[in-house]
């Protein structure tokens, strides 16, 4: 999710106040004339070598509990009654016979809840994580379809499902914003994300566009997305004395402890939640309605709780990605460079959250046009709150865009491939700053060249075996490297005779992308352990700092943060060390971490090992707590990862079915710190990236505001049938300005693979798709 | 879901004895009647369980099969004198549900299976007349791109979602059904129903009647047949459109044949006037594209599925072009 803008003004505020003596004392590689992190420049290490997941025997073993697993004793189960209205008032419950139901501890609605803030909206503070700040269960407020109107707690969770279907809810509905006419009648306003406008406007672009000699001008619709991870979402919570323990499924969780704290009036130590996995989050693992009853309900009956939602429950709940209406105009002179670049629309939120999906994010960025016009507007339907997900923004804003340019292609009878590779920017082009790292034009080449560009015949339909039309597209992908500021981490050395172990702690979410066996890596290089003397603590609130598993930045911010544990680590240890050590008289820049010790920088053999200084010391352990510097980076470069995305697909002449049978993503990410877990994550993305081009839409009836394919039967994920050979290459060129010479690898794989899918489609059959997904009663 | 008792039966006549009873409710393999039971669209107080009766798959004389209402999906589709003789059915199983839902669905349950439609799913949220009876169809002017083209009514636009069945509608069979008062057999394209103003009855079949067997009669061309099926997605979805065909030629023209269509009607649609169109006549695409249209004539398309005419139209002409030619994949 995009928080460049919350660390900009983070960034922006120490620049004021302190840059000038900021800079001589970080001599980090994120400020100009840097040093760049010295990982990068390590080969013979565990980075960049395939590792498998620490947690993965666990998994298979079922050793990995998730929430819904943890139990405490007497605990309860909770199940969950929606609105079945858009917009309204109840009018009331009769709970007479749900009460009477076999198992039923409790029967909790807004007449007996206890008085509970709103939760605060995401953005509003830093640590602000609320989905919306509607009160729950405050009122007889009804405010979208499907919103919980009632919890029931029962002594197994099927008495509490059925006791759920025994309430008699009656309802006055009032009328409500349920269709897009509707909403755009009561009114459109700009676009507001992160608390910058989503607007930027270089030169005259409607004029020079309206004079260009080659234009494309056209509008393409995205649906609603549900998110659907494995793991419905569920929390497992108690209140031990006046403290609440969550185990809960979390990409935000030391946010997540602290917003649910402020609804119920607590300090922040008397909230301790963690979240060791999550069975996927994709930005849907946050802080929903549910943890907030659930709590609720286990104070109100004095008994702990698990609510797991059904998968229902879930899409009635748990929000998706909104609707887009895009349009996009490019104006080009005959070579193809661009003169104007045109990329404006529609998206919709609710009237309580502020999440306007940001799909002129990516086209920030993208191609050197003199003339820019980029605008998101929003309106508002009375629905359940949007979010983020996958690449909000560039997701579905490389659709349009990168569809756009393959129309642009056609129009100029230039290969799509060599047009964008034309339309490369020396500088970014909104922001005016320089790439810290942008190798796209090698991605294309190489990807180019793996995949057999050169194959495919630039006329639409021109390859035909039996009912089959055979069509090759490409497209962009993009989304930008963030680092959020507030990272923390500890690290702490502990000696056990002649060995010494370290543990890591950062507060961050593993949702299964990796992120704890990427930490450990990063840490037995840092501190030149090996990784099996490594523990990385994680996914528990106890542990100092906030972390996001949002935005692809998690792997940074934790970077950043052990970075500056491990300065002052050494600081410790050189003060520990004393005057009869090797080290005597030098200071922390002058050594650096190797082989389970410290060794001076330009001369090793001066030297000494942990253990040793440790026990010199006379003591069996040392600790260094740090927050990562603030990310300055931001200021200085225009910081993105990459893609050139290759797709293959064959499309039913007769029925206009389209099955996708090569996908090839050639990814520009900086460094790559895991092969083996960043291949998945590209994988992932590519395929959910499929779903959207081909099947994924939420179905929201437009009379009732309600969604009618609440179930993995009816709202079509990819199965494996649909899934084809992917294949992932990737530049590996580090950037010199992050840590690691790394970038956010967990949303990037979804960014212009909808675009290369539709582009594809046309190459095979002529036929423009601006629509999603691309159904087969679209193509016939 | 509703509280309930669970009995298995070891014979027919204890199935009946129980089955008859109000509430009461067979179980095949429970894939669609567990999750009608969790949805609180079925509400049965007593699951009567049958599969352990009539599992087998008989040889009959005349060269026809006799299948087992408790026989899986799995097993039949994989049966040596199926894959031979009625290849139209073992494809049109396999191109259903996933692997897993296939080993545990049965025959009887597949045959009795209820519709997707959004609207009967969403007890809470939605009117239906086949869920509930005089409350109003959202499908009409809801989202119907699933829904019925040919044979609906104002009150139902339903489809019925089996695969299996477009075959069997396909293949002349019968269904030998026990019940209170006796046996009786019917043929299976009287089993399901149009909806009229009853859609809450699927089928002609009263309370506590058990299906015992579907019977095939012996197809001489049956091994000239396919069933091709049209879907969001490669797998584990139901047909937008499908059609089941049969054919059998006489030097270039068409002796016989046997065609249905599914995800068109509220029961799996013989397409007889199609037949009637092609059979003795030329096997050209014109030909087979004019009986899909007169097959279609009545169609009365919905608001998100006027597709569907022409593309059954289409995948009629694909099928029959290759089984007329001998060129069926
Ligand atoms: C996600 C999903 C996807 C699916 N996709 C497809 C698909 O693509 N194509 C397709 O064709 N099907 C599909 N199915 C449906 C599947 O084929 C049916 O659920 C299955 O065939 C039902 O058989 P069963 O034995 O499990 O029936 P049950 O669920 O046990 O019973 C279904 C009904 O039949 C009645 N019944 C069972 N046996 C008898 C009997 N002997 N006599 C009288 N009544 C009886 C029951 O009382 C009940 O009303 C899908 C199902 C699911 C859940």
């Amino acid at each position: 999710m995009s928080i460049v803008d919350t660390a900009k003004q983070a960034a922006q505020g120490l620049l004021q106040s302190a840059m000038e003596k900021l800079v001589p004392l970080a001599p980090d590689s994120w400020i100009p004339g840097g040093v760049p992190d010295p990982l990068i420049a390590r080969k013979h290490g565990l980075i960049g070598k395939p590792v498998s997941r620490l947690d993965g025997a666990l998994k298979v073993s079922g050793g990995a509990h998730f929430s819904a697993e943890h139990r405490f004793d007497g605990m309860v189960y909770a199940s969950l009654a929606y609105s079945t209205i858009a917009r309204g008032r109840i009018v009331a419950i009769d709970s007479a016979e749900a009460q009477a139901a076999p198992g039923v501890v409790l029967v909790m609605t807004h007449h007996n809840a206890p008085r509970m803030a709103a939760p605060a909206l995401f953005g509003s503070s830093p640590t602000a994580v609320g989905a919306s700040d509607l009160p729950i269960l405050q009122d007889d407020r009804i405010h979208w379809n499907g919103q919980p109107v009632a919890c029931i707690l029962a002594e197994t969770q099927e008495q509490a499902d059925h006791a759920v279907s025994l309430l008699r809810v009656t309802y006055a509905p009032e009328p409500a914003t349920t269709t897009l006419e509707g909403a755009k009648a009561n009114g459109i306003e700009p676009g507001v994300f992160m608390g910058g406008p989503l607007e930027n406007t270089i030169g005259d672009a409607e004029g020079a566009f309206a004079s260009a000699a080659h234009k494309v001008d056209h509008t393409y619709r995205t649906p609603r997305h549900n998110h659907n991870p494995i793991e419905p979402h569920a929390a497992t919570l108690a209140w031990i004395g006046d403290e609440l323990v969550i185990h809960d499924a979390s990409q935000m969780v030391s946010q997540q402890a602290q917003t649910i704290g402020e609804v119920f009036g607590l300090k922040p130590e008397q909230v301790h939640l963690t979240s060791p996995y999550v069975g996927g989050g994709f930005g849907s693992k946050g802080l929903w309605d549910h943890q907030i009853i659930a709590a609720a309900a286990a104070r109100l009956s004095g008994r702990p709780v698990r609510i797991a939602l059904s998968r229902e429950g879930v899409y009635r709940i748990v929000g998706g990605r909104t609707l887009t209406e895009q349009r996009v105009a490019i104006g080009a002179c005959a070579d193809g460079t661009f003169q104007a670049l045109i990329h404006t629309g529609l998206t919709v939120i609710t009237p309580h959250n502020a999440m306007p999906e940001p799909f002129i994010l990516g086209t920030q960025s993208a191609y050197a046009a003199p003339n820019l016009l980029l605008k998101v507007e929003a309106t508002r339907m009375d629905l359940l709150t949007n979010t983020f997900m996958r690449a909000p923004g560039e997701a579905v804003g490389t659709f349009a865009l990168e569809s756009a340019i393959d129309e642009m292609a056609v129009e100029l009878g230039i290969d799509p491939v060599e047009l964008r590779i034309r339309n490369e920017p020396e500088k970014d082009p909104t922001s005016g700053l320089p790439f810290s790292s942008r190798h796209i034009v090698e991605a294309w080449r190489q990807g180019a060249a793996r995949f057999g560009w050169d194959q495919r015949s630039p006329v639409p339909g021109a390859r035909q075996e039996g009912e089959w039309r055979t069509g090759m597209g490409c497209a962009t992908g993009t989304y930008p490297y963030y680092r959020m500021p507030g990272a923390e981490a500890r690290i702490t050395l502990t000696r056990d005779g002649d060995t010494v172990r370290a543990k890591v702690e950062v507060a961050a979410a593993e949702m299964g992308m990796g992120t704890a066996t990427t930490t450990a890596i990063v840490a037995a290089e840092r501190l030149g352990l090996p990784i099996e003397a490594i523990e990385v603590g994680y996914g528990d609130s106890a542990i100092p700092g906030a972390i996001m598993a949002g935005g692809s930045q998690q792997t940074a911010a934790i970077g950043a943060a052990v970075i500056a544990a491990h300065t002052a680590l050494v600081d410790e240890l050189l003060a520990l060390a004393g005057n009869d050590s090797p080290l005597a008289g030098l200071s922390a820049d002058e050594v650096g971490s190797d082989e389970g010790g410290l060794a001076k920088l330009d001369e090793p053999g001066r030297r000494e090992s942990y253990a040793s200084i440790l026990a010199r010391a006379q003591r069996d352990s040392v600790t260094a707590t740090k927050a990562g510097s603030a990310p300055l980076e931001l200021m200085h470069w225009s910081m993105h990862s990459y893609s050139a995305v290759f797709c293959e697909v064959r499309v039913n002449a007769v029925t206009g079915e389209t099955r996708v049978s090569r996908v090839l993503g050639a990814f520009d990410c900086g460094r790559i710190l895991n092969p083996k877990t960043a291949t998945s994550q590209f994988r992932g993305g590519i395929i959910m990236g499929l779903g959207m081009a081909l099947m994924e839409e939420t179905m929201v009836d437009d009379r009732s505001g309600r969604i009618m394919n609440p179930s993995l039967a009816e709202y079509h994920l990819p199965v494996h049938l649909d899934v084809p050979e992917i294949d992932v290459i990737w530049t590996d060129i580090a950037d010199p300005h992050t840590p690691m010479g790394a970038h956010g690898i967990g949303e990037i794989g979804i960014t212009g693979v909808a675009a290369a899918v539709a582009n594809a489609v046309y190459n095979a059959t002529g036929k423009r798709v601006r629509d999603l997904p691309i159904t087969l009663d679209r193509l016939i | 879901m509703t509280p309930f008792d669970y009995a298995r039966a070891g014979e027919v006549a204890e199935a009946l004895r129980h089955g008859t009873a109000p509430g009461a409710a067979y179980l095949g393999g429970g894939t669609n009647l567990v999750d009608l039971m969790r949805e609180g669209i079925a509400r049965p107080d007593r699951l009567i369980d049958v599969t352990g009766l009539s599992t087998t798959i008989e040889e009959r004389a005349d060269g026809g099969l006799l299948i087992g209402a408790g026989v899986r999906n799995t097993a039949l589709a994989e049966h040596p004198a199926v894959r031979q003789r009625y290849p139209m059915l073992a494809r049109a199983i396999l191109a259903g549900a996933s692997a897993q839902i296939r080993n545990m669905a049965t025959v009887g349950g597949n045959l009795l299976q209820r519709t997707r439609c959004f609207y009967f799913y969403d007890v809470d949220g939605a009117r239906c007349n086949k869920r509930e009876p005089g409350s109003g169809c959202d499908a009409q002017d809801g989202f119907n791109r699933i829904h019925a083209v040919l044979g609906a009514s104002d009150a139902c636009v339903a489809t019925h979602p089996s695969d299996m069945c477009v075959a069997l509608a396909a293949l002349d069979a019968t269904v030998h059904v026990a019940g209170p008062q006796g046996s009786r057999s019917l043929p299976f394209t009287d089993l399901h129903r149009l909806p009229g103003d009853r859609p809450d009855q699927d089928t002609v079949l009263a309370a506590g009647e058990l299906i015992t067997a579907v019977e095939l009669a012996p197809l001489s061309f049956g091994a000239n047949a396919t069933y091709r099926k049209m879907r969001d997605r490669a797998s584990y979805a139901f047909a937008l459109i499908s059609v089941a065909a049969a054919v059998e030629m006489d030097g270039d023209r068409i002796a016989d044949l046997r065609i249905a269509f599914g995800g068109v009607a509220h029961k799996p649609w013989r397409a007889t006037k199609a037949e009637a169109a092609l059979r003795g006549g030329p096997a050209t695409q014109q030909a087979f594209l004019d009986a899909a249209a007169a097959e279609f004539a009545d169609a009365r398309p919905l608001r998100d599925n006027a597709f569907k005419p022409a593309l059954a139209g289409r995948a009629l002409a694909a099928v029959l072009g290759a089984l007329t030619t001998g060129d069926v994949a």
